[in-house]
């Protein structure tokens, strides 16, 4: 029985603790939350440095050919800092996606420069408020050319290319599929918009006749994407876990620290049994994800509902975590100057990004549905 | 990452399996139960029978020293030993509290001629032990305790109440906690003894379970004589003592083995009709049996993260913690959900598939909720101990016993 992580990418990690806690602290959240850029670039750096931007790129493509594993422990460490970085996205999702589903030519252009930080990229599916599906996406793509508009894209301005869900005029799953496409045209248009985590910026991005081109197969999207999550959902399920974790102790340190009718709130059960239940919502999780991160590794068969197991119990433990974060902290809890808030907002963004957990739990049950038919 | 045995865990796997073929039937499927197949009263002696078998060829405690009839060998291959065991009608449930929780008390305590008397018998089955701890007044607040021991010449003469023991009514030997001085705090005034189910003066009465059954009992004690050299630990360290048998029961109470769990709550799904269509199609439905499936997951392999650093001979983290806290209102929860999806129906005893059995664990679990430190005690301990939140205030603790309301 060997369902840990190893010594060396503990040592990883806490690597990129150290480095996150120096360099990345709350104060740079808030900077980024309060101001115009796009990201903290200056962490961004560092991390490349770290050699974070090519952990799960293959050697021959430049980077450090490093397995799912160390790419989890990484992940982890961005989420406990709710680091303002693209990492979710560039990491994640964009050179996931490549690897997943990139030509020869595509990997070659472009797994080099994610690896070197040179290039940022983001996955587009959203257009507005309203899960995407197969029969609602308008935006187009036919002839080599993209028009339409997303909405909300994270890192849509810093990001060197996007990969866009776009209608290619299939019928059923295979209207959509995955399309490239390099956001320094003309035909592109980047507008910032609003959401609920300004320390994650999103923009809107308008295509009007954009050059772009097939990233897999046409009418393949929706079957990539769903893989795609698969993967991302396990990555994604560590930041949860490294922010839930965050949120909890960060809950306890005040707990600890405040009084109320002559006693620390930390001795009173309501808050002890509440904080309690963080702790066994976070192992739950963590315990789901690290079976994710081996199903991953291995290539498992297990993998689609090991994935969705990890991404419901970390939403849940970060949701739970980040809420009862601010409660804890009463009226201080409630205001700008605080931390608090954090994670609150990147939990509620990290929930919706790959679907929510509804869409999940029905994912979940197809997929046992699958396996025990089998 | 993997699941798989170290040579040495994967060569004593396969001796084990090879005597388990030889002595016992392979179940034909994972939820078969001796017990639930054979209700009938033999059931005792057939667990002694068996648990003799497995001493004899060295498989009942491997964990334990040599001397003491076990292997010294590491945990992991205890729980490989339980794993493999699991997988065949054999009987069992009767010796867990007396090896798990007394034996180990008394191996911290006995003196060595009382280990040589009772170990070996207890190991081989011949003997049975309970724990008698809670009383009417006292249980989460063990402490609390009133049964009283008084000094009587080279003795100890007992006089009180417990109850909820488990097993006392089949029970050979018990380890008792007294209160023998009531004027100092009440940790303070504890003393435990180990004694006969047989002394004069032991009279047990079965308590009926809501379950139907009776496996606890009301134990009075009245002028029963215990000798000073059953005395386990010293005078007024008694809860020193308790907490030694208590953090054996923490690593005892585990998981419940082979009850029914989200693939028997979705076959019943598939089963069921709804206003629109088969219930596993229904997303109220399907949301619950994810919720629960993540659960179930999250229970096996935080175990799995918990052998893992047995595996290793590290010393686990505290992630078991959760398991019961879990575990338990689970069975409740699927339980009462898994009858509501059979309407009005749902609520009789009889054998619509897996409806008796869903019955049985919603039943099973509001008992699981209390056993062996309740929710609330669980909460707290995680709070305290994991999170090092403050303990609650206690008003009891500095004052003398008999000073208290
Ligand atoms: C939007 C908003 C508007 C407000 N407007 C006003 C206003 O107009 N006028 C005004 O006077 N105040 C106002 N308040 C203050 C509000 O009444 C307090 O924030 C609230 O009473 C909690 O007190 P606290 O912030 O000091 O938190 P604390 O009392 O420090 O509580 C911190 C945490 O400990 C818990 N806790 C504290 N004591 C116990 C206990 N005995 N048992 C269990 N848990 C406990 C709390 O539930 C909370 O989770 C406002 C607050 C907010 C958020
Ligand atoms: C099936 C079964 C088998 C058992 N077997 C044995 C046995 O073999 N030997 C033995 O000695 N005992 C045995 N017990 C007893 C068991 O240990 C106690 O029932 C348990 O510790 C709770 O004690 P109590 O029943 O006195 O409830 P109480 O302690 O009175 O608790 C009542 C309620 O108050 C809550 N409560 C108590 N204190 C606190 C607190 N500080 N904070 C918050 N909430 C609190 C509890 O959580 C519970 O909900 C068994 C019980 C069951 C159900």
């Amino acid at each position: 029985m060997n369902f840990d992580f190893s010594d060396d990418q503990k040592l990883l990690k806490e690597q990129v603790r150290k480095f996150l806690t120096d360099k990345c602290p709350t104060k740079v959240v808030r900077r980024v939350l309060d101001g115009e850029e796009t990201h903290a670039d200056d962490v961004w750096k560092g991390l490349i440095e770290l050699g974070v931007t090519g952990t799960g790129i293959p050697e021959e493509y430049g980077g450090l050919g490093l397995s799912p594993l160390e790419l989890c422990v990484v992940a982890e460490e961005i989420g406990r800092a709710a680091a303002p970085v693209p990492f979710d996205t560039s990491v994640v999702l964009a050179t996931e996606a490549l690897k997943l589903a990139g030509s020869e030519t595509q990997k070659k252009k472009w797994l080099p420069r994610l690896a070197a930080g040179e290039a940022i990229g983001t996955l587009a599916t959203a257009e507005g408020p309203q899960p995407p599906k197969p029969r609602s996406i308008r935006a187009t793509f036919g002839g080599g050319r993209l028009n339409g508009r997303k909405l909300p894209v994270a890192d849509g301005e810093a990001a060197t290319f996007a990969i866009v869900l776009a209608n290619t005029g299939g019928s059923g799953d295979r209207a959509v599929s995955l399309v490239l496409v390099d956001l320094a045209q003309a035909s592109v248009e980047r507008t910032r918009v609003e959401t609920i985590d300004p320390a994650r910026k999103h923009a809107e991005l308008k295509f009007d006749g954009a050059t772009a081109e097939l990233l897999g197969g046409e009418g393949e999207g929706w079957r990539l994407l769903e893989r795609l999550y698969d993967a991302a959902a396990v990555y994604f399920a560590f930041a949860q876990v490294g922010g839930a974790e965050a949120a909890m102790w960060m809950a306890r340190d005040y707990a600890l620290q405040r009084q109320a009718f002559g006693r620390p709130i930390g001795s009173y059960q309501a808050l002890k049994h509440k904080l309690a239940d963080c702790y066994v919502k976070l192992e739950l999780a963590r315990s789901n994800a690290y079976y994710g991160a081996m199903m991953l590794t291995d290539g498992g068969a297990d993998l689609p509902l090991a994935a969705a197991a990890a991404r419901i119990a970390a939403t849940e433990a970060y949701d739970f975590a980040s809420k009862e974060n601010i409660q804890t902290h009463g009226g201080i809890g409630f205001t700008w100057e605080a931390d608090t808030q954090f994670h609150y907002r990147r939990a509620r963004v990290m929930a919706l990004s790959l679907g929510g957990p509804m869409a999940w739990k029905d994912k979940l049950v197809s997929r046992l549905e699958q396996k025990n038919a089998a | 990452m993997d699941f798989n045995d170290t040579p040495e865990e994967a060569a004593f796997r396969k001796e084990v399996r090879a005597w388990l073929d030889a002595n016992a039937t392979r179940k034909s499927d994972d939820k078969q139960s001796f017990r639930a197949r054979n209700d009938d009263p033999n059931l005792l002696a057939k667990a002694k029978e068996w648990q003799a078998r497995k001493a004899a060829a060295g498989y009942a405690r491997i964990t334990w020293p040599k001397e003491y009839g076990g292997r010294g060998g590491s945990p992991i291959l205890q729980v490989i030993y339980q794993q493999e065991e699991s997988n065949y009608l054999v009987p069992l449930g009767f010796f867990d509290i007396g090896l798990g929780m007394c034996i180990p008390t008394m191996m911290a305590y006995a003196s060595p001629e009382h280990l040589q008397r009772y170990v070996k018998p207890a190991l081989h089955g011949e003997e049975v032990w309970c724990q008698l701890f809670s009383e009417p007044a006292a249980g989460s607040d063990v402490a609390g305790i009133r049964t009283r021991a008084e000094r009587d010449g080279d003795g100890w003469v007992i006089n009180g109440q417990k109850v909820w023991t488990s097993g006392a009514h089949y029970c050979d030997y018990g380890i008792i906690i007294t209160r023998t001085d009531p004027s100092v705090p009440k940790h303070q005034g504890l003393t435990m003894f180990f004694l006969s189910m047989k002394s004069p003066g032991v009279e047990v009465r079965p308590i009926k379970q809501m379950s139907g059954g009776a496996n606890f009992n009301e134990v009075f004690f009245t002028d029963v004589r215990v000798p000073d050299a059953q005395r386990l630990g010293k005078v007024g360290e008694g809860w020193k003592a308790a907490l030694t048998t208590l953090m054996n029961e923490r690593l005892a109470v585990g998981l419940p083995a082979g009850g029914l769990d989200v693939d028997e709550l979705m076959e019943l799904a598939r089963d069921t009709e709804l206003d629109d269509g088969p219930a596993i199609r229904n997303q109220q439905v399907r949301g619950k049996i994810a919720d629960w499936y993540v659960q179930q997951q999250g229970l096996k392999l935080t175990r799995y993260r918990t052998l893992t650093a047995l595996s290793k001979g590290q010393t686990p983290g505290p992630e078991s913690s959760i398991i019961k806290i879990v575990a338990a209102p689970k069975m409740q929860d699927m339980g009462a959900f898994a009858m509501e999806l059979m309407g009005q129906g749902g609520i009789m005893r009889e054998e619509v598939p897996h409806a008796a059995g869903f019955q049985a664990q919603w039943i099973a679990g509001a008992g699981f909720r209390i056993a062996g430190g309740t929710d609330e005690i669980l909460r707290n301990i995680v709070a305290e101990r994991v999170l090092g939140l403050p303990s609650d205030v206690r008003v009891d603790k500095d004052v003398p016993f008999n000073k208290l309301k």
